[in-house]
């Protein structure tokens, strides 16, 4: 089972890009705890003064979303394109 | 009754000459015209002579001229091959199976009855 | 009243507008043009299919009824796209390099190539779906009907089902026109693609005119509209966390596993890289959907009428304003949110359906004969057209039986966990090589028997399908298994409660089975194959050919791919291979990539067995066990680098071989050459030597003998010219010295000409031809192509040794080529021979039937001269010959300088 050893060190763009890779798989980790946040935010059961209301939880949604998508556009330009096949002719 | 000739020979045309000028000279002439089962004609029509074609369908020549002289029968029968292809080798190859004498294509008639006759009777 | 005929007269004018588009894109894209068809764009606007008539009409019925509830069902797809680095990725890859035709495929494809496995998803799939399809149905109705209540006064009652009826007959005939046109599935269907994405901006645009309308028009402005939704209904945050995350697990679960979203984005893709750019640019797509569903229910709950369905409010609120126009566009919206659904799904479900149930079946009864023999291809077409109509019909079905009465949101929900179900045999498939068979089928027979027992049956209502005491007391008055309660678990809503334990027994069901069970070797194979496709995608493992024969393959996916195709594929792997022609050796490298590609016609289970039925060998060998018992033999070890090395260097020795043996052959040849011209030029000599000498030497001999001997010399003679003309001819053309007397003709008039010239009329051989076919303008020698007819003609005379022989000409133009076709009905030409029947003095058989064996080598000369080719079509009834000629003027030129 014993693999070829991959090489410690790799060239600067190399390990770059692989972080990048590495945030890519990040990003949804990070976007299911933004939007799990409002559960623990204090509901409107009683009537106690500050509560919060669906204009706060839906402003503070659209603006995770916002931010999702923009990270999402960025990494997508920047993590490696090496291993991908187009369409190429011949496979299909 | 003539001695008898066994023409193995797959061109209509030249089948028709050499039997012409065979059958003139009182020779009887059998003819056969592919090369599968060659040796059963040789066999079962027992010549005293065989004037055999190289490029014969389905055998050539020499592998038929082999079969002939393995059997013991006919290790003595007179064999006169022709050949349409006139190289170094194949008269080499001719005397190397077995053959007594070999004619390049185009022949002259009498050629081909001088050696008939010399072949039999020798 | 006015308004409803505007109203259908939009409507008809935009469903004639899509089939344009649709009509447009496909021949745009069969004429190899519009590469913006496959754009990341087109492609992230298809995935939108995901918001259906549920998401524009029944996202603001949701929010008002249960405030931002609605956003999970988005929220969940939007984390499953942006972290497309861990699953999508990795399902486009395989769906590629597999050529798998939708989920069912995939799903038995990894385990083993099951059919079982795939029969199985399939009904799931359609029992999940047709309630979706319904819903579309009466969603559509529905809008209809209430633009019929503002606009008519007194008029006659709508009859729902009539028009839920002639649109799944629309849809139907649409589906079957546009997603039918290729066999096919991994051929991208452009021409619907580029329907539903423009369906998909109508959609958008028309949810955001309404929006922008009740945000700036009704409610005056975004401070305004702000306070007015703290001032509604659902101004509370008091989602249930379980709702909350449940259902944008189920969301999100959904989203992968559904059908259609499969067809989509896997088998629809074009380019991985799209899924790039759709990894963003679709979450902002659902961002822009979802921005405007608060405030218009917000500002509906306050405008409308009390008891007015707020599922409509998208139609009714500009409605009852009067604005008519921005109606219609609102309506047109849901129209083409329903329509797209629809059409996507059946194509999916119908490939499902076709591939996995009726294929088999049909193979089965024909006892497999019928791969050589029938025609598959037409059968699978007719198969997937029939599948497209009973989906929707029974979309149709389920709308007239259950009514259109619940609210739209749950039929959908339901339909979400019953696909949800799908999700642990396919991600266990991706990512976990120990998941089997056994286990995947256990898994999925768990999860669907809780889904229809706690939320499908439930779902007609209390007396239809399930007894009230069941629900009430649970299973055989067992209090533990009440339907919406299973353990006791009792707070939880219907659908998350469904969702929870369906889900999560399936996945323990399959993850235990898979554990003690032992997975076939094929699934081994397979499961090395899809979780490591990163590390070879492109080699799938499994034949060793030896005995399979290619011409056999070659009838065979002839039948399935089509001639055309199939012709292409095996003479390109036959380059690939460095062989001439279109018969490659049966190399296991070579089986895979026809099964792969077959897979894209029949499903994979299907051309798996299709090709073991052929190579012999329908189960897995022996050394295929040891490969797999041997874990140092396993292909994951290899690294890609090595294996891609050694394929190359194979190549280069390959056809280092070839150039050896050619040259080799070359000077073998060289000598034979000239030993037969030797030999073909004195066997004439002779005959008119002995005869001249006989006529010269015989005094005694008759007229009749006389004139005899003088005419063979006469016709050997002539013999010798004809043979001397032909090797003029030949070295001529070899040395390309020939000039081109270049004409215009119609190929019917040189076949003509040649059938008179060969003397077909003579002979007993019928010809077949098809004169309309034949109305091609050529540009050409036309005397050196009659030349290569005439030839190809009498061979045929000569050579066809039917009882009946006939010779059938078949022309076609393919892009810039015309390809004439010469087949007759004799025995063939033996496979040993067909390399060679192109060679000077090459002869089949070994009678001969005169000429010296050069008419083909000529015209071979004479094809390359023109332009085009000449070559033996392995595979027919009989022996068969296609010439290939350039259509174009410049090109016939251009090869004769």
């Amino acid at each position: 089972m014993s693999r070829e050893p991959s090489p410690l060190f790799v060239a600067k763009r190399t390990y770059r890009s692989r972080r990048m890779a590495d945030a890519a798989r990040f990003l949804p980790i990070l976007g299911t705890g933004l939007f799990l946040l409002p559960l623990l935010w204090k509901k409107s059961s009683s009537d106690d003064a500050p509560m919060t209301g669906t204009v706060e939880v839906m402003l503070y949604v659209f603006l995770v979303w916002v931010f999702l998508i923009g990270a999402a556009a960025i990494l997508s330009y920047r993590i490696p394109r090496s291993d991908e096949t187009g369409s190429d002719p011949e496979q299909d | 009754m003539g001695k008898k000739v066994l023409l193995i020979e797959d061109e209509q045309n030249i089948i028709e000459a050499v039997s012409f000028i065979l059958s003139r000279d009182g020779w009887e002439v059998k003819t056969h015209s592919n090369g599968h089962d060659a040796i059963d004609a040789v066999r079962s029509r027992a010549p005293d002579i065989v004037i055999l074609d190289v490029m014969l369908p389905g055998k050539s020549g020499f592998d038929i001229l082999r079969e002939i002289r393995a059997d013991e029968a006919f290790s003595g029968l007179p064999v006169l091959m022709l050949s349409a292809r006139g190289q170094a080798k194949d008269v080499e190859m001719a005397e190397h199976a077995g053959a007594n004498q070999y004619m390049t294509k185009p022949f002259s008639n009498a050629e081909v009855l001088d050696a008939v006759r010399n072949l039999v009777t020798a | 009243m006015a308004t409803l005929n505007i109203l259908i007269l939009a409507s008809l004018l935009y469903v004639v507008l899509l089939f344009a588009v649709a009509f447009a894109a496909d021949s745009a894209a069969q004429r190899g043009r519009g590469r913006w068809l496959g754009s990341p764009l087109v492609y992230t606007l298809s995935l939108s299919i995901y918001c259906t008539a549920w998401t524009f009409y029944g996202a603001v019925g949701f929010a008002a009824r249960s405030g931002l509830e609605f956003v999970t069902i988005y929220l969940g797809p939007t984390l499953v796209m942006i972290g497309w680095w861990w699953t999508l990725r990795k399902m486009v890859r395989v769906g590629r390099s597999q050529r798998i035709t939708s989920i069912a495929d995939l799903i038995s494809s990894r385990f083993g190539k099951s059919n079982a496995l795939a029969v199985f998803v399939t009904v799931l799939a359609v029992v999940g779906t047709t309630p979706y399809i319904a819903l579309q149905l009466q969603s559509v109705t529905l809008s209809y009907a209430a633009f019929a209540e503002f606009g008519a006064t007194g008029e006659a009652e709508i009859n729902h089902s009539l028009t839920a009826f002639w649109v799944a007959a629309g849809l139907a005939l649409f589906t079957i026109i546009f997603g039918t046109r290729n066999l096919d599935a991994n051929e991208r269907h452009h021409g619907l693609v580029m329907a539903i994405a423009i369906e998909a901006v109508v959609k958008l645009f028309a949810l955001l005119a309404v929006g922008v309308f009740v945000v700036w028009g009704l409610a005056g402005g975004l401070e305004t509209t702000l306070a007015r939704i703290e001032a509604s209904e659902i101004a509370r945050w008091e989602v249930p966390g379980s709702r909350w995350v449940g259902l944008t697990l189920l969301s999100a679960a959904a989203f992968i596993c559904l059908p259609r979203m499969f067809q989509v984005m896997v088998v629809e893709n074009d380019d991985e890289r799209h899924l790039r750019t759709a990894s963003w640019a679709f979450p902002a797509y659902l961002m822009l959907m979802s921005l405007f569903v608060v405030p218009i229910a917000a500002v509906g709950l306050d405008l409308m009428p009390q008891g007015s369905n707020p599922d409509l409010f998208v139609l009714t609120l500009p409605l009852s304003e009067g604005r008519d126009g921005l109606a219609i566009l609102s309506f047109l919206g849901g129209f083409s949110s329903a329509t797209s659904m629809v059409i996507v799904a059946a194509i999916a479900l119908s490939t499902m359906v076709s591939n996995h149930v009726v294929m088999p079946v049909w193979l089965r009864m024909t006892g497999g004969s019928a791969m050589i023999s029938g025609d598959v291809r037409l059968v699978a077409m007719r198969a997937r057209r029939l599948s497209i109509a009973v989906i929707l019909f029974l979309g149709y079905l389920y709308f007239r039986l259950s009514g259109g009465g619940t609210a739209l949101a749950a039929i959908g929900l339901i339909s979400f966990v019953g696909v949800a179900q799908f999700l642990p045999a396919l991600l266990g498939g991706l990512f976990w090589r120990g998941a089997n068979r056994k286990g995947a089928l256990a898994g999925l027979a768990t999860g669907f028997a809780i889904w229809a027992f706690c939320l499908f049956l439930p779902s007609f209502g209390p007396f239809a399908l399930m007894p009230q005491t069941v629900l009430d007391q649970g299973l055989m008055g067992i209090s533990w298994l009440r339907p919406q309660a299973l353990f006791g678990t009792d707070g939880l809503s219907p659908v998350v409660h469904a969702f929870m334990w369906s889900l999560s027994l399936n996945t323990l069901v399959f993850f235990v089975v898979s554990i003690f069970s032992f997975p076939q070797p094929v699934e081994r194979l397979q499961g090395a194959q899809f979780v490591n496709v990163f590390e070879h995608s492109t080699t799938a493992g499994g034949w060793r050919g030896g005995k399979a024969q290619s011409e056999d393959l070659l009838i065979m996916s002839q039948r399935i791919m089509g001639a055309g195709e199939a012709q292409a594929l095996f003479s390109s792997a036959a380059k690939a291979q460095g062989i001439d022609g279109y018969l490659p050796e049966p190399t296991p490298d070579f089986l895979s990539e026809l099964e792969r590609a077959m897979a894209g016609s029949v499903g994979a289970a299907t051309a798996h067995a299709m090709i073991g039925q052929i190579v012999g060998r329908a189960t897995v060998s022996v050394e295929d066990l040891m490969a797999v018992a041997d874990e140092t033999a396993q292909i994951m070890e290899y690294s890609s680098e090595l294996e891609a090395k050694t394929e190359e260097q194979e190549r280069t020795a390959r056809q280092l071989r070839q150039v050896n043996e050619k040259l080799t052959q070359i000077s073998v040849q060289k000598d034979a050459f000239l030993s037969q011209i030797s030999h073909e030029l004195r066997t004439p000599m002779t005959s008119i030597r002995a005869f001249s000498e006989i006529l010269r030497d015989s005094a005694d001999m008759n007229e009749k003998e006389q004139n005899r001997y003088a005419s063979i010399i006469h016709d050997e003679a002539i013999r010798l010219t004809r043979l001397l003309d032909d090797l003029l001819d030949l070295s001529v053309l070899e040395n390309a010295q020939i000039m081109l007397n270049m004409q215009q003709a119609t190929l019917a008039e040189l076949l003509d000409r040649s059938e008179v010239a060969a003397g077909m009329a003579e002979g007993a051989m019928v010809m077949i031809r098809d004169p309309e076919a034949e109305d091609i303008e050529l540009y050409t020698d036309t005397d050196r192509l009659a030349q290569v007819f005439i030839n190809l003609m009498s061979n045929a005379r000569k050579y066809c040794d039917a009882e009946a022989p006939e010779l059938r000409i078949v022309a076609h133009v393919m892009g810039t080529e015309v390809t004439i076709d010469f087949m007759d009905n004799g025995t063939g030409i033996p496979a040993d021979k067909q390399g060679t029947i192109f060679e000077k003095f090459a002869r089949v058989s070994e009678t001969k039937a005169g000429g010296a064996g050069l008419g083909l080598a000529i015209s071979r000369e004479i094809m390359a001269r023109l332009g085009g080719s000449i070559q033996y079509l392995p595979g027919q009834t009989g022996a068969a010959f296609r010439v290939t000629l350039p259509l174009g003027v410049e090109k016939a030129v251009e090869a004769a300088q």
